[in-house]
């Protein structure tokens, strides 16, 4: 037992505790955009926590390098810019709000370390084009990780559980960790790139059941270009469906991702497979939702669904608010601010919405 | 240009070889070991599942160092299928990445003007006019003001209802769209945007983006 505990270490990584600079997601922010100021708003008011969301961050550029439309040189050199901007800002935890990121991050401080030459590169790059300097910081993670570390204080104020409240059984989860975690450098997530924990741990402290199934590990197919170019993207919505058809027989009651790009993919070719085959991957024709880890917790904290942002998902996650028991105003779902009256999306082909 | 084994001529002049430029590339150097053609990041790739793409033979072929087979792969599509996932560093039992090693080709295809050779190369254009764009003009890759459901038509509906009222549905969700301060979708500071501006100049960026045009425009007058 002992053996297994010292092996299981190597699959931990350090998370700081608190003082944390926040660098935004580019997809993120638009996508799910309530997702980051909810998550904010969980280590400020729920665990007590400092962290910095500063105006001058950027990009971090990750779309654009594995497009190869930029050099590394430039990807490394704005990824000391926001360090520098850490350091301005008297932090020295980095967390950032992107998978793709935390790979880009966690690529450039590793190239660094066995290539300092490039360091020196960058250092005098920044130098000349912005007058900025940095220093490298002492913990780099990526948000989820923090959510992770904090499960059980999140947990010891949970309203509700991931739990079929009908029947009392646990819901079964499917979690997708995005390959830019851990599949390049396994040491840097939780539980590797083998045994990846950092969402399973959620769905087992929060009540829910992790769904184990053949393609559990296959990317989402964002493919970064294969996406972006418009004749490409046979590529990507291949792959989502390779893993939608392998999850399907488990009858997973939702999808939680840890990359904003994963989750926004896992949702959005769900709606194009079901318009072009009339096809959905649940029981009932609604299709599986698919969720942040910040709007999970979100929920669990017992957080109205529609300040979580879950309206802008295009596979409904009423029937899952349903199974959960969440009280909810559906008047209220499609509102704008004050109220404001918008209307209400046009209702797809096929995929069933409430 | 003519090559004789590994020497390039260019108008006479002794040029130095793609496998020496490849070499100066460190992700060229962390990328290829020494293959031993077991397949395995083939069978774990997603673009092997939906295209010829194969990293196994990709990487035979760059081993080779053969510089008629450098030049076909730098003119050709098979570098442009990779979806750059990392798949195949997990996985490979001798330490190699073909994802790496398609960076630094995609990297040289570009500055060799060899992209604009393929169908796929040329299509870099299109990520350079969005992704590339935005970056200098908003700060972040993605933003909402450019992703209509004609060009994205996957987004659905909801997306177009959400993007139609964006101004109301994102205030109500707590974000500073559009203005000044920190927040979500917030207006990037014209010193954040000079700073890009200034990293990519200087590091060459820029000068990628001109070449990708460049060697775009050249090719369609080509064509015509």
């Amino acid at each position: 037992m002992k053996n297994k505990n010292q092996r299981w270490l190597s699959y931990q990584k350090e998370i700081a505790n608190d003082h944390y600079y926040f660098a935004r997601s580019c997809i993120r922010q638009n996508f799910f955009p309530a997702s980051e100021t909810i998550f904010l708003k969980i280590l400020k008011e729920e665990l007590g926590k400092d962290i910095f969301d500063d105006p001058e961050q950027t990009t971090c550029t990750g779309i654009a390098y594995h497009s190869g439309i930029i050099p590394l040189e430039t990807t490394m050199t704005v990824v000391a810019r926001q360090f520098a901007m850490m350091t301005r800002a008297g932090y020295e935890n980095f967390v950032c709000s992107c998978v793709t990121s935390f790979g880009i991050y966690t690529e450039v401080l590793e190239t660094w370390k066995h290539f300092p030459e490039e360091e020196k590169k960058a250092r005098a790059a920044l130098l000349k084009s912005t007058g900025l300097e940095f220093k490298i910081p002492a913990n780099l993670v990526h948000t989820s990780d923090i959510i992770y570390k904090f499960r059980d204080q999140i947990a010891a104020k949970a309203r509700l559980s991931l739990v079929n409240c009908t029947d009392g059984k646990p819901l079964k989860i499917v979690d997708h960790v995005g390959c830019h975690y851990a599949k390049i450098f396994p040491d840097k997530g939780i539980g590797g790139a083998e045994y990846p924990y950092v969402l399973a741990g959620l769905i087992d402290t929060w009540g829910g059941e992790q769904v184990d199934y053949p393609e559990r590990r296959h990317c989402c197919g964002f493919g970064f270009r294969q996406y972006l170019i418009k004749e490409n993207r046979a590529y990507s919505v291949t792959n989502s469906k390779i893993k939608f058809e392998s999850m399907k027989p488990y009858n997973p009651d939702m999808i939680i991702a840890n990359c904003p790009g994963c989750t926004f993919f896992l949702d959005r070719w769900q709606y194009v497979i079901s318009e072009m085959e009339n096809k959905t991957y649940d029981a009932e024709g609604y299709g599986i939702p698919v969720l942040t880890y910040e709007e999970v917790a979100g929920l669990v904290l017992g957080y109205n669904p529609w300040d979580l942002g879950l309206q802008l998902h295009q596979v409904d996650v009423e029937p899952l608010l349903i199974k959960l028991g969440v009280t909810y105003s559906q008047e209220d779902k499609f509102k704008g601010m004050n109220g404001k009256e918008l209307g209400k999306p046009v209702k797809p082909q096929f995929l069933k919405t409430l | 240009m003519r090559s004789d084994e590994n020497e390039i001529y260019n108008h006479g002049i002794l040029m130095e070889t793609l496998v020496q430029q490849l070499l100066t590339d460190i992700r060229f150097q962390e990328g290829l070991k020494a293959c031993i053609s077991c397949g395995t990041c083939t069978a774990i790739c997603p673009a092997a599942q939906v295209s010829d793409y194969d990293p196994r033979m990709l990487v035979e072929m760059v081993q080779t160092r053969n510089e008629e087979v450098l030049l076909q792969l730098l003119s050709g599509d098979t570098i442009w299928r990779c979806g750059e996932c990392l798949s195949c560093k997990t996985r490979c039992p001798r330490g190699n990445t073909p994802g790496y090693i398609i960076q630094a080709l995609r990297a040289l295809s570009i500055k060799t003007g060899l992209f604009a050779d393929s169908k796929q190369g040329n299509l870099q254009l299109e990520v350079k006019r969005t992704v590339g764009e935005h970056i200098l003009k908003y700060g972040y890759c993605v933003h909402i003001d450019e992703i209509d459901t004609g060009k994205y038509p996957e987004q659905g509906p909801v997306w177009e209802w959400y993007r139609e009222n964006r101004e109301s549905v994102l205030a109500r969700l707590g974000a500073n769209f559009n203005h000044e301060g920190a927040g979500t979708l917030r207006r990037i500071s014209k010193q954040a945007l000079d700073d890009l501006h200034s990293i990519f100049l200087e590091t060459g960026a820029i000068e990628r983006f001109q070449q990708i045009e460049d060697g775009t425009a050249k090719n369609s007058v080509n064509e015509k």
